[in-house]
């Protein structure tokens, strides 16, 4: 027999069954359905981690904090430029920090206040909307610029335009002359609710010599255990007989600890949905089984005309892949529904992919293979003389 | 007539079937011996229970025999695989059963396709060879009923096209007239004979003597043992050659 028969005598009966058939599909719609919607809510929720580690341009970005030992608790701006000059090493962005109390007009809130290099913007991947950045004639001439970030200016000036006012951080007057994009939450603190001024100027304000912490950018992220290990004999000598003085983290390990996380949540997500598709494939075989039970006359019948075992099982075969496949493809198109309502009313981001719809369209058929192999291979089995018997 | 009558269609030779039924065995066939020529009529007639059904499962290649030999169109039957009696059956014979065994839901012309379906035909042939079969049994206008849709003779026309579609070298008939009443049993049975002059093989089962007696050959089936009545086969084959020849 050909194939194209097979198909169109397959579909026929799937189509002769209608309720039977829709009844059969509906485990298989669900699963799928189920799948598509909570796959696409933690793929929404992964992409959104995702988009937020690339903005830190955390994955080329290593840092060093400095605790210190005995008298030396710091380094200083040119010490912590040298760390420029290792091999990989693409900028560096030597860090004061502190908290200072900031206060324009009436209001007034803690916020955490960051001395900066120019190089800052580069290495941190922060870009501002308005005014200027930082320079390095501000560090110079222990200039008393600030730029803020989206909800520092939110915060304290409300709808007023923040780039040109005045100030006060702990009481000393501060000039605005930049604004930052907003970015979003991110693993160290958004910069969105930092306030930046001249290193030099911070050392000042927060009564704090020297550079604590250097944020490092790296050309080649998949030489940064060298790169690191670099740093930490240069750190080691800077600070002997101490090793916990200083430490060194690597941003792609966190990133990584943060994807695994939701790496993790997809696959659990995936796996209750499997075991909805293995449960929706039983459904579809039982079905399948009672439909064999049925119609052994029929496959007598067949048989007696010529029917050859693999035309029966093909046919049986192909029944259990068409009542799976548009339970599947039914169940792609009201999951893709589902996810974009979900979105809506939760208010979280979605996406269904279409490695994902084909993936499930893929499962769903697969399933239908699976679980038609044997109530079809029981059919292809009849004998003939039985069979006809059968009523 | 348009066929040779010393060309041998099947060979049955020492024929044994036997039915396990828990620990015990049932013989139902002893030592069976039958030829029939290609062009023969025979009717296997025999009371309910004599192993009539048994018999017409093994020459149609439904059943295997437990011993003995059995040669179809010289092809030993015995020991083949599955798919190569299911290749036999498409191939070389109809089938026209006491029930019909027609598919609901499909319609006469679809069910009549059937055995070129599996015979691996282009849609269009299957169409055509199935539209001229049911023309022979009279049904051009039923083409596309259900079965549902036809009369019980109707049915059986239908079967007998399905039977005739895939222009086998043998017809096999089990009690085809069982299910009709005496007229329509009448129809199907003058078709039968209409079918046998143009030259087909037909075997025929049946438990009923006057049905029996419209075959050109009748063997006697009791209690799993064949006999055959050779001074009647002789008279029946004169008579016949008489009808056929005009006198
Ligand atoms: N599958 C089977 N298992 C056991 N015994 C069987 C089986 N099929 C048939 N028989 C037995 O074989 C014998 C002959 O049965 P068969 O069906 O061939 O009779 P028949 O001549 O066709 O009768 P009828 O005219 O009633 O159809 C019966 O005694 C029956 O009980
Ligand atoms: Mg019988």
């Amino acid at each position: 027999m050909k194939l194209s028969q097979a198909f169109r005598m397959a579909f026929k009966s799937v189509l002769a069954n209608k309720l039977r058939t829709a009844l059969s599909m509906l485990g298989m719609l669900i699963g799928v359905a189920t799948v598509i919607a909570l796959v696409s809510m933690s793929e929404g929720s992964s992409r959104q981690v995702q988009a937020q580690v690339e903005s830190l341009g955390a994955a080329n970005m290593l840092q060093v904090t400095i605790t210190g030992r005995g008298l030396t608790t710091s380094l200083s701006k040119d010490e912590a430029m040298e760390y420029g000059d290792i091999d990989n090493v693409e900028g560096v962005s030597p860090i004061v920090n502190g908290n200072a109390y900031a206060k324009y007009g009436t209001t007034s809130e803690s916020y955490t206040v960051e001395g900066i290099t120019p190089e800052y913007a580069d290495v941190r991947n922060v870009s501002f909307v308005e005014g200027r950045y930082i320079v390095d004639m501000d560090l110079t001439n222990y200039n008393k610029v600030a730029v803020i970030g989206a909800n520092v200016a939110s915060d304290l000036f409300d709808t007023e335009d923040p780039v040109g006012k005045t100030l006060l951080l702990n009481g000393n007057r501060y000039k605005v002359v930049g604004l930052l994009e907003t970015k979003g939450d991110s693993l160290n603190g958004s910069a969105d609710d930092k306030i930046l001024i001249p290193l030099t100027t911070a050392e000042r304000l927060l009564s704090s010599k020297g550079v604590k912490s250097i944020y490092l950018k790296i050309t080649d992220t998949d030489k940064s255990e060298a790169t690191q290990a670099l740093i930490t004999a240069k750190l080691a000598a800077k600070f002997p007989n101490s090793t916990n003085a200083y430490r060194v983290i690597d941003q792609q390990e966190s990133m990584e600890t943060l994807g695994s996380i939701t790496q993790t949540m997809t696959s659990m997500m995936a796996g209750i949905a499997a075991i909805s598709l293995v449960v929706g494939g039983i459904g579809i075989m039982n079905i399948m089984l009672v439909s064999v039970t049925e119609r052994t006359r029929e496959i007598g019948i067949r048989k007696s005309l010529g029917a050859k075992r693999r035309d029966i099982l093909t046919q049986f075969l192909i029944e259990a892949v068409a009542i799976s496949g548009l339970g599947g493809a039914i169940g792609i198109a009201i999951g893709y529904v589902a996810s974009h309502i979900i979105g809506v009313v939760m208010d979280t981001e979605t996406a269904v992919s279409f490695a994902m719809v084909v993936e499930a369209f893929a499962f769903s058929a697969g399933v239908g293979v699976i679980f038609g192999i044997f109530p079809a291979n029981k059919a292809a089995r009849l004998r003939p003389v039985d069979a006809l018997r059968h009523d | 007539m348009s066929h040779n009558d010393n060309e041998v269609l099947i060979e049955i030779e020492k024929l044994v079937k036997t039915y396990r039924m828990g620990q015990e065995t049932v013989q139902v066939l002893h030592d069976v011996d039958l030829t029939v020529n290609k062009g023969d009529f025979l009717a296997i007639v025999g009371p309910s229970g004599s192993g009539k059904s048994t018999m017409m499962n093994i020459i149609g290649c439904l059943d295997i025999p437990t011993s003995g030999s059995y040669k179809l169109d010289g092809v030993e039957v015995k020991g083949l695989s599955d798919n190569k009696l299911a290749a036999i059956r498409n191939d070389k014979i109809g089938f026209i059963f006491q029930g019909f065994q027609l598919l609901p839901k499909l319609t006469a012309i679809e069910n009549v396709e059937l055995p070129l379906v599996y015979r691996g035909l282009s849609n269009k042939e299957r169409r055509k060879r199935a539209a001229e079969a049911l023309r022979k049994v009279g049904l051009e206008e039923r083409m596309f009923h259900k079965p549902s849709e036809l009369s019980g003779g109707q049915q059986q026309r239908v079967a007998i096209a399905r039977a005739l579609a895939g222009e086998p070298p043998m017809l096999l008939a089990d009690e085809p007239t069982g299910a009709l009443d005496t007229r329509t049993g009448q129809e199907v049975l003058a078709l039968m004979e209409q079918l046998h002059q143009q030259g087909h093989t037909i075997v025929l089962i049946t438990h009923d003597m006057e049905v029996a007696a419209r075959a050109e050959r009748v063997v006697r089936m009791k209690d799993g043992v064949l006999t055959e009545d050779h001074a009647e086969r002789r008279e029946r084959r004169e008579a016949f050659a008489g009808i056929q020849d005009g006198i």
